[in-house]
């Protein structure tokens, strides 16, 4: 892309009162990139976003939109759009003109409004719509109307305040494509907030994972995903095995844990963390379900566990395992028509590929 | 199944009491305005009559009153629903913090006395006016003394805060991010009160006006100080019935209802057509042909269309009703039913001089039929001299019929003092025609019972 208008934030703390909500946030998203910041309710993703499109102005730092400080320029000068989390459609004006209120409020005539209202309502697959009322439309129809009406005021970034919350699952994942379909056909810089992680990682270029207040690593979504910074991000981001203990040495970008009741266990250790982390330290190691598989592996790629349970999801298996001390272990096995995995309480060993181990620091863990 | 029945007709006992409570008194007030005595009275009919829509047209009191009580609900309307409104903002919106304390400080006039408020808002502008400089007899002193004025500003005072409370209701129902998805848009602030908060609330601001209107319109307490040389409906109102009255007040009161009637009616006509058009656009359907839509299933709409008809019905007899000879005829009987009276008593004096002179009538018990049973009427009393020796022989007329509900206390012969009542009965039939008593003459037995008319 490249064509977008670049967003970034220096420094950036946003402080109500006492209470800091956002501390020293510093993040550069590129012109056309869809980029979203993911984290747990109340972790000040919104208060960023608010600080983006001029409803707040942050306490320290600047915010800058195309390479222009954004201070003391407000909501309705800034070249955003916000589409608000409950939609924000007014409920009095129809559905046309709805879209067109950015050109209304410009004093754009009647005629020229109706008619770039019916050029945006055919590109969200609502033509003929136009004369409804908001409330005469279905959840899904209402996202797009607002999408439409954001997208007539010709933004250069368009901000998006979990949008898909209020939808049930079927149409949030359909507007997932959808949103990105659109992203890539506007080309504008798209900035999105969610505390899904699904709709993060399919979406966006860049991710920002924030956990009260502070981001804990921003990367593309692959990078977030097997590669997470923080014992934070590894443990909100998708499904995650924990192991803790000391770190018995380190080669290059690996390192040997001796985790407790299971022995040494070897990872990669993740490369925001390398400098932090030396022989001797505690740290934790993350190992996903679906890197897990049946039977011996290398020395330290192998565990052995008990099984507790098991439960068929249709395209996967979870196996609940046991192995020893604290440590409960999730293994997720594709469905490829295997009748069991094992008998319940029997013992296996499991063992994970190289490279699918990541070491971090101690830290806090998502609370789910 | 029998405690059902029970309970249901206890339900309805109820509802007929309670409804009979409401509005009794609206009745009543209304047959009133069709009756021809000219002292308010529905219960001896006597003819149907509208004169007293033509006597109250004819008013030119009630009319300038009408006028300014008008004119004084406008501008009361136009200042309270603004101040109304923009205090509602600042509490919701703009200083959530401070709102209680904000909220009894904007309240506090609906607490306070309208009097209070009445002679504070004389005694403010005037105080007002003289820090201004308006000296005796300037134009500037004249307008911080003016009734109008000072009526609008001295209503418009608590009537805000009956405005603002329609207001916060349908505020906190206002979702602020749609103010913010306006900014956003690139609406200033001005347009999107204009164009979002605005549309949102014109619902209550009608309701406001309506509400700021019936009751600057009916203010009285408040008034009364503030209008100074002008006059409103009530300040009239209540000057008549110092001076007496007279029925064309129920006409007022009659139309005034009618007029509440048709406005109700059309307001649920038209709310009830645009919920059943929403709901046949939802099905899909078409709105359908305008007339015929507006009347199907809208009962209301089919009320008012009655309703309308039967007033421009009535409207069209008046003009050519007459009820002269009902009036005629009436006299007459009236006439017939002294005449009747009058031999009857003489008859029974007759009768009793022939029989026994030496006993003493018992006059007081059969003639006196008024509701506290004559109690207080001066022949009752022990120390009325000569009462019970003398009435036989005079039986003034006045004294005699006894039918007013308070036994006649009024009566002018009784005011008199019961000792005078001898000297004072032949007296009282050539008084009583002339109606130049401070009361207009309606506390006159004579004009209540409706027995003894001469005329």
């Amino acid at each position: 892309m490249g064509s977008g208008v670049a967003v970034n934030l220096e420094n950036v703390w946003i402080k109500f009162g006492d209470f800091v909500a956002v501390r020293d946030a510093n993040v550069s998203i590129n012109g056309g990139d869809f980029f979203s910041f993911l984290g747990p309710s109340g972790c000040g993703k919104t208060t960023i976003l608010r600080a983006v499109s001029g409803f707040l102005s942050p306490s320290q730092g600047r915010v800058l939109i195309g390479g222009k400080d954004m201070a003391g320029i407000g909501p309705n000068r800034r070249p955003t759009a916000l589409i608000f989390q409950n939609l924000a459609l007014f409920p009095l004006m129809k559905v046309w003109e709805n879209i067109t209120f950015s050109m209304e409020v410009k004093g754009a005539s009647a005629a020229e409004r109706r008619k770039r209202a019916d050029e945006l309502l055919d590109m969200i697959a609502l033509g003929g719509q136009g004369d409804k009322l908001p409330s005469e439309l279905s959840g899904g129809q209402k996202q797009r109307v607002a999408i439409a009406r954001a997208l007539c005021a010709s933004p250069d970034v368009l901000l998006l305040d979990e949008p898909l919350s209020a939808l049930d699952l079927k149409l949030r994942q359909h507007m997932r494509t959808e949103l990105r379909a659109i992203q890539q056909r506007v080309g504008i810089t798209f900035i999105y907030i969610t505390h899904d992680q699904g709709e993060a990682l399919t979406m966006s270029d860049n991710v920002a994972v924030m956990k009260a207040g502070v981001i804990d690593q921003i990367g593309t979504g692959r990078d977030v995903y097997d590669l997470p910074s923080t014992a934070f991000v590894a443990s909100f981001v998708g499904e995650n095995n924990m192991f803790r203990g000391k770190i018995l040495r380190i080669d290059g970008d690996s390192a040997q844990v001796d985790v407790a009741g299971i022995g040494p266990l070897v990872g990669r250790i993740s490369p925001a963390a390398s400098a932090q982390l030396d022989a001797g330290d505690e740290a934790m190691i993350f190992i996903r379900p679906e890197a897990l598989a049946p039977g011996e592996g290398e020395a330290g790629r192998t565990l052995n566990a008990t099984v507790v349970n098991e439960e068929f999801e249709g395209n996967a298996f979870t196996v609940y395992l046991d192995a020893g001390g604290n440590a409960e272990i999730r293994m997720s096995l594709a469905n490829t028509g295997q009748h069991r995995i094992a008998e319940r309480g029997s013992r296996m060993a499991l063992h994970f590929p190289a490279g699918k181990a990541v070491v971090v620091p101690v830290g806090e863990l998502a609370s789910e | 199944m029998k405690s059902l029945n029970l309970s249901r007709l206890a339900f309805a006992l109820y509802l007929l009491i309670f409804f009979t409570y409401l509005m009794g008194p609206l009745l009543v007030m209304s047959l009133t305005a069709f009756n021809s005595p000219s002292f308010p009275s529905a219960s001896p009919w006597e003819c149907f009559t509208f004169e007293w829509f033509s006597v109250l047209w004819h008013d030119n009191h009630i009319r300038e009153g009408i006028y300014y009580s008008v004119i004084i609900g406008i501008g009361t309307v136009v200042l309270s629903v603004s101040m109304g409104l923009a205090a509602s903002i600042v509490l919701t919106q703009i200083w959530p913090r401070f709102r209680s304390a904000f909220y009894t400080m904007i309240i506090a006039p609906i607490l306070i006395p309208g009097v209070v408020i009445g002679i504070s808002t004389l005694v403010f502008w005037d105080r007002v006016g003289r820090l201004l400089g308006a000296g005796e007899g300037s134009a500037l002193n004249g307008f911080f003394h003016n009734g109008l004025f000072l009526t609008i500003l001295g209503q418009s005072s608590f009537i805000a805060s009956y405005a603002m409370l329609v207001f916060v209701a349908r505020l906190q129902r206002f979702d602020p991010g749609l103010t913010e998805a306006a900014l956003d848009l690139g609406a200033t602030h001005t347009q999107a009160f204009r164009k979002i908060l605005l549309p949102f609330m014109r619902p209550a601001i009608a309701s406001a006006s309506v509400l700021a209107f019936l009751a600057s319109f009916e203010n009285y307490n408040t008034t009364t100080f503030t209008i100074v040389d002008y006059k409103t409906l009530t300040t009239v109102l209540a000057q008549k019935v110092r001076l007496g009255i007279d029925p064309s007040i129920s006409a007022l009161a009659f139309s005034i209802i009618t007029l509440t009637v048709l406005a109700a009616l059309a307001v649920e006509a038209f709310r009830r057509h645009s919920a059943n058009r929403l709901a046949a656009r939802l099905r899909g359907g078409a709105a359908g042909r305008l007339l015929s839509g507006f009347f199907r299933g809208n009962v209301p709409a089919v009320l008012l269309v009655l309703l309308s008809m039967a007033v421009i019905v009535t409207a069209g007899v008046a003009q050519r009703y007459d009820p002269t000879q009902c009036k005629v005829a009436v006299q007459a009987a009236k006439k017939a039913e002294i005449q009747r009276r009058i031999k009857a008593l003489q008859e029974s004096r007759k009768a009793r001089e022939s029989a026994a002179p030496a006993t003493p009538a018992p006059k007081a018990p059969n003639a006196n039929s008024g509701a506290f049973g004559n109690v207080f009427a001066p022949n009752n009393l022990p120390g009325a001299p000569g009462a019970s020796q003398t009435a036989p022989a005079q039986e003034s007329p006045s004294q005699k019929p006894g039918n007013g509900a308070f036994g006649n206390v009024f009566a002018p012969g009784n005011l008199s003092g019961a000792s005078d009542a001898p000297d004072a009965a032949p007296d009282s039939p050539p008084a009583r025609p002339d109606n130049g008593s401070g009361f207009g003459n309606v506390f006159d037995p004579n004009n209540l019972s409706g027995v003894s008319g001469g005329n």
